[in-house]
This record gives structure tokens, C-alpha cells and sequence, in this order.
């Protein structure tokens, strides 16, 4: 007989059914109403969200939400299509030359996600018989780019510039174009990639550098640009690609870089040309984030004062943490039943935060995620805390 | 294609660390089905192999990898092309 086309997922289904067995909530949770950027009713509670990634909590910002209504009054809901089939809204126009100004670049392609953005520049970029080297704890979205385009694909270990120099060396003779992708700010632990010694190795080899700055932008650099700014190696990073959907508090992607090239790129990237593009509301939102990105550096001073002060608490109370202090707040986890007693306790103490099942997570551990965003109030963060306390003495006892 | 015998020996020194022991591990040995290996597991494999013969593995060959002799066929052709 022949099997279902399902018969596949079959081995998805008995894991799905497993840990629903463990923790009948970790597959339920609906955030019902959202109160703030930072709260939200779940189970009928009001829970903080410490896992959303909205870093500058620009979500609700009066002025982005402004904009996008007035977006949406005067130009619609949707552009219905790409940009290339039908046409190239003014706001597209506008945000790419604001974002290539804030950067300091030459030009930029604004993409309808960060997801898109990163498929579209390395399924693009790189070519056949060409090679791209990643740090091998890169975002599933740059491995998905890879695999959509025609490039060989080689790792790096993780944030090790002597492994990437040890494999730029044995790549060094096939006598071709090397991309070498990492990120600012790696979205597992917070971790930042050593971009000095990167630079300084790529340059030797003549490699091209791409930097995913979604989680950093924002969030490093004394301007928010990123981390190529807060190491002082702009010079050195060919490409930058980003997202909306963090510190902009919206949805999309970009890519900037000083290559007078790049502007051809959208042109041969299928994930640009056959994708709607960003709506009018998303696109006048996130300029209006940009601005207050600019205008407004005490929030960064609040996210890092959160995220410094979550970091402390959580590594005073013994939890083994990602290797330094960032707004991506790690626990890392052994036991599935610790790791869902934990998540699940928090929930039920009114804090949400991610939990990251293996094989999603770097070392095939569990992992208690938190994200902290400058709308977190002091109030708030005393509730995580004490939260965090709250289940780790639980969970201590049983 | 025949395959380097000091190849296929290297690879199973290589692989034994990785799957209980006393697990018999041969040519036509399939690293997930017979051996058990994750995703995980085959990068750290795949490290291992890469420094023991100083060759860079692309991850576009491993779709073709299902048994010891796929993975040292294609490790001979990387070691050709050096």
C-alpha cells in the first residue's frame, strides 16, 4: 500500500505528543490581548513578555503607530505585489536612502522580511563555484539562503578567527570569491562575534564579509549601528543585513553596503522579485523607528541597564548563562523536565520567555531564552527577577 | 568507484568515538539509520575529518552521504582536487 503523504512528519507527531505530555501549555500559549509592548494577557493573566525581541520597545511608540495609520489611510492596506511587477511605492524609496544614510553607505535594498533578506543576499551574492564560509551558529535563514542558492557552503566554529583562518588558508588555492557570513549578535546566547580578528583575516585573504546585524542593530555601537560600529570595523564589513521586526518594532529586511553593485542584486534575487513588497504602514512605521533609533540613545542606555541587571540576577542565582551580558538572556538547561518546569513555572508566575528545544539550539542543551527591551519598566524587571527567583527555588526543592 | 582503502580505515577511526561501543562500523554501514548520528553529531564528524586530512568539506556534499563508503568517496575526490 502506498503511504500517506503525512507518513513523514510521523516521527514530528510523536515528539510533538511527547512534550505535550510534559507541558500540556508549551503548545497553547496565546497571547489573548496586547496591552503594551511589553504585556500581553495569556491563560486570562496578564504576563510580561521577556521573550519578544522588541529591543527598544518601539512597537507601541505613539509616533511609529501614528505613522502607520496615516500610511494606511492614505495609501491602503497592502501593496498587493512586488516591486517589480507593481511599481516601487515612494516610502520603499525613501526608507533605503534614510538606511543607507544611517549607515553611512552607498546604497540599500529594503526586503519584505529579515528572513527574505538573508535568502535573497546569499542565494544571490554568491554563485557557482564561488564559496560561502559561515560561523556555524548562524540563523537558519542564512543556512536556508545557502541552500537556495548554488554556492558551496563551508562552516567555521563558532566565533573561532583562528578556524577561519585555518579554513580561508585550505580554500585559499581554489582561487575564488569567498563570502564569509557571522552575526553581530548571535540570537541563541547574545553572543557577540569577534569582528576585529574577522576583519583583520578576511582582509588577509581577500574574502568578502557579510554581518547579519539583526539582533545588534539598535542595540551596539555608539549609534546604534550595530556591531561593526561599537568594534570600529565599518570599513571592513561589505555587506550589513538587518530586520525591522526587532528594535524597529515592525516587519522587513534590508541589506547596505558601500558595493556601487548591490542595486543589481534585487534585480537577480528571486526571493526580491517574486515576494509582495513591505506595506505602506510597515514601511512608514519603521522609518519613523529608525528616527527615534537615532534621536533617542537613552534607550539604549535603559535595554542595557535591563539587560545587565537580568544577567546578574539570573548567574547570582546559579543558572549556567550564555558566555556574557547582552539583552538575549540564556539559561542553559540539561534536563527537558528542569527546562519545562522552569518555563512553565514563569508563565504561570506572569512571565513569558522562550524555551528553545534541541536541535534548534547550538549545543544540543535546552534553552531558557529571555529577551529584555527598554519598555521594560523597573517594575517590570523586579517581577521578572523575582519570578526567576520564585521558580528556581521550586524547582530547587522537588 | 573504488575507494581508497586508507581512506574508508581513517573515516571508521574517525567515526568510532561518535557510536556506542561495540558498534560494528563497515562500508556499507549507514551513519544515520545504523549508526544513530544527528545533525550535531555528523558537523562534528565532519570537523574531525577535516583536520585529521587537512580538507575542507562543503555541507552541498552531505545530501549524497548515507554510508561510510558515500562519505569516503567523497572525501577521495576532495582530497583529488586539492
Amino acid at each position: 500500500m502506498m503511504r500517506s503523504i503525512f507518513d513523514k512528519f510521523q516521527q514530528l507527531a510523536s515528539a510533538r505528543q511527547e512534550l505535550a505530555e510534559s507541558c500540556d501549555t508549551f503548545f497553547n500559549v496565546v497571547m489573548e490581548e496586547i496591552l503594551s509592548g511589553t504585556e500581553a494577557v495569556v491563560n486570562g493573566r496578564p504576563t510580561i513578555l521577556a521573550g519578544s525581541n522588541n529591543y527598544l520597545g518601539l512597537s507601541f511608540d505613539p509616533d511609529c503607530v501614528d505613522a502607520a495609520c496615516k500610511a494606511v489611510r492614505k495609501e491602503g492596506t497592502g501593496t498587493t505585489g512586488s516591486r517589480m511587477a507593481n511599481g516601487t511605492f515612494s516610502g520603499h524609496v525613501a526608507l533605503e536612502q534614510e538606511l543607507a544614510d544611517f549607515f553611512n553607505r552607498q546604497g540599500a535594498i529594503v526586503f519584505s522580511t529579515g528572513y527574505v533578506a538573508n535568502l535573497a543576499m546569499l542565494a544571490t551574492l554568491v554563485g557557482p563555484g564561488e564559496i560561502i564560509l559561515l560561523d556555524g551558529d548562524c540563523h537558519a535563514s542564512i543556512y536556508d539562503g545557502c541552500r537556495m542558492g548554488s554556492a558551496e557552503v563551508h562552516r567555521f566554529h563558532h566565533n573561532d578567527a583562528q578556524d577561519l583562518e585555518k579554513r580561508l588558508r585550505r580554500l585559499e588555492k581554489r582561487n575564488t570569491n569567498i563570502l564569509v557570513v557571522v552575526e553581530g549578535l548571535y540570537s541563541m546566547f547574545g553572543d557577540r562575534a569577534p569582528l576585529a580578528d574577522i576583519v583583520s583575516v578576511k582582509n588577509k585573504y581577500g574574502a568578502y564579509l557579510l554581518v547579519d546585524e539583526a539582533h545588534s542593530l539598535g542595540v551596539l555601537g555608539a549609534n546604534g549601528r550595530g556591531l561593526a560600529e561599537e568594534t570600529d570595523v565599518e570599513d571592513g564589513v561589505d555587506f550589513v543585513v538587518g530586520t525591522f521586526s526587532k528594535s524597529l518594532g515592525a516587519i522587513g529586511g534590508f541589506c547596505v553596503s558601500n558595493h556601487p553593485e548591490l542595486n543589481l542584486v534585487r534585480y537577480a534575487s528571486r526571493p526580491y522579485v517574486f515576494t509582495a513588497s513591505s506595506s505602506p504602514s510597515v514601511i512608514a512605521s519603521t522609518r519613523m523607528a529608525l528616527k527615534i533609533l537615532q534621536k533617542r540613545p537613552e534607550l539604549r542606555r535603559r535595554l542595557w541597564d535591563n539587560a545587565n541587571m537580568l544577567y546578574n540576577k539570573l548567574q547570582d542565582l546559579g543558572f549556567s548563562m550564555g558566555p556574557e551580558p547582552s539583552p538575549i538572556v540564556a539559561v542553559r538547561l540539561e534536563d527537558k523536565e528542569e527546562a519545562f518546569a522552569l518555563w512553565n513555572g514563569l508563565l504561570e508566575q506572569g512571565v513569558y520567555v522562550n524555551l528553545v528545544l534541541p536541535p534548534a539550539t547550538p549545543d544540543g542543551n535546552w534553552l531558557l531564552r529571555s529577551s529584555v527591551s527598554a519598555g521594560h519598566t523597573p517594575e517590570q524587571m523586579e517581577r521578572i527577577c523575582e519570578a526567576f527567583t520564585a521558580v528556581r527555588q521550586s524547582t530547587a526543592a522537588a | 568507484m573504488q575507494v581508497n582503502e586508507n581512506i574508508i580505515e581513517e573515516l571508521i577511526k574517525i567515526l568510532q568515538p561518535f557510536v556506542p561501543q561495540g558498534l560494528k562500523i563497515e562500508e556499507e554501514t549507514d551513519l544515520v539509520s545504523d549508526l544513530g548520528l544527528d545533525s550535531l553529531k555528523v558537523m562534528k564528524i565532519v570537523e574531525s575529518v577535516e583536520d585529521s586530512l587537512d580538507i575542507s568539506i562543503p555541507l552541498n556534499i552531505l545530501p549524497d552521504v548515507r554510508t561510510v563508503k558515500d562519505f569516503a568517496i567523497q572525501i577521495q575526490k576532495l582530497i583529488g582536487d586539492r
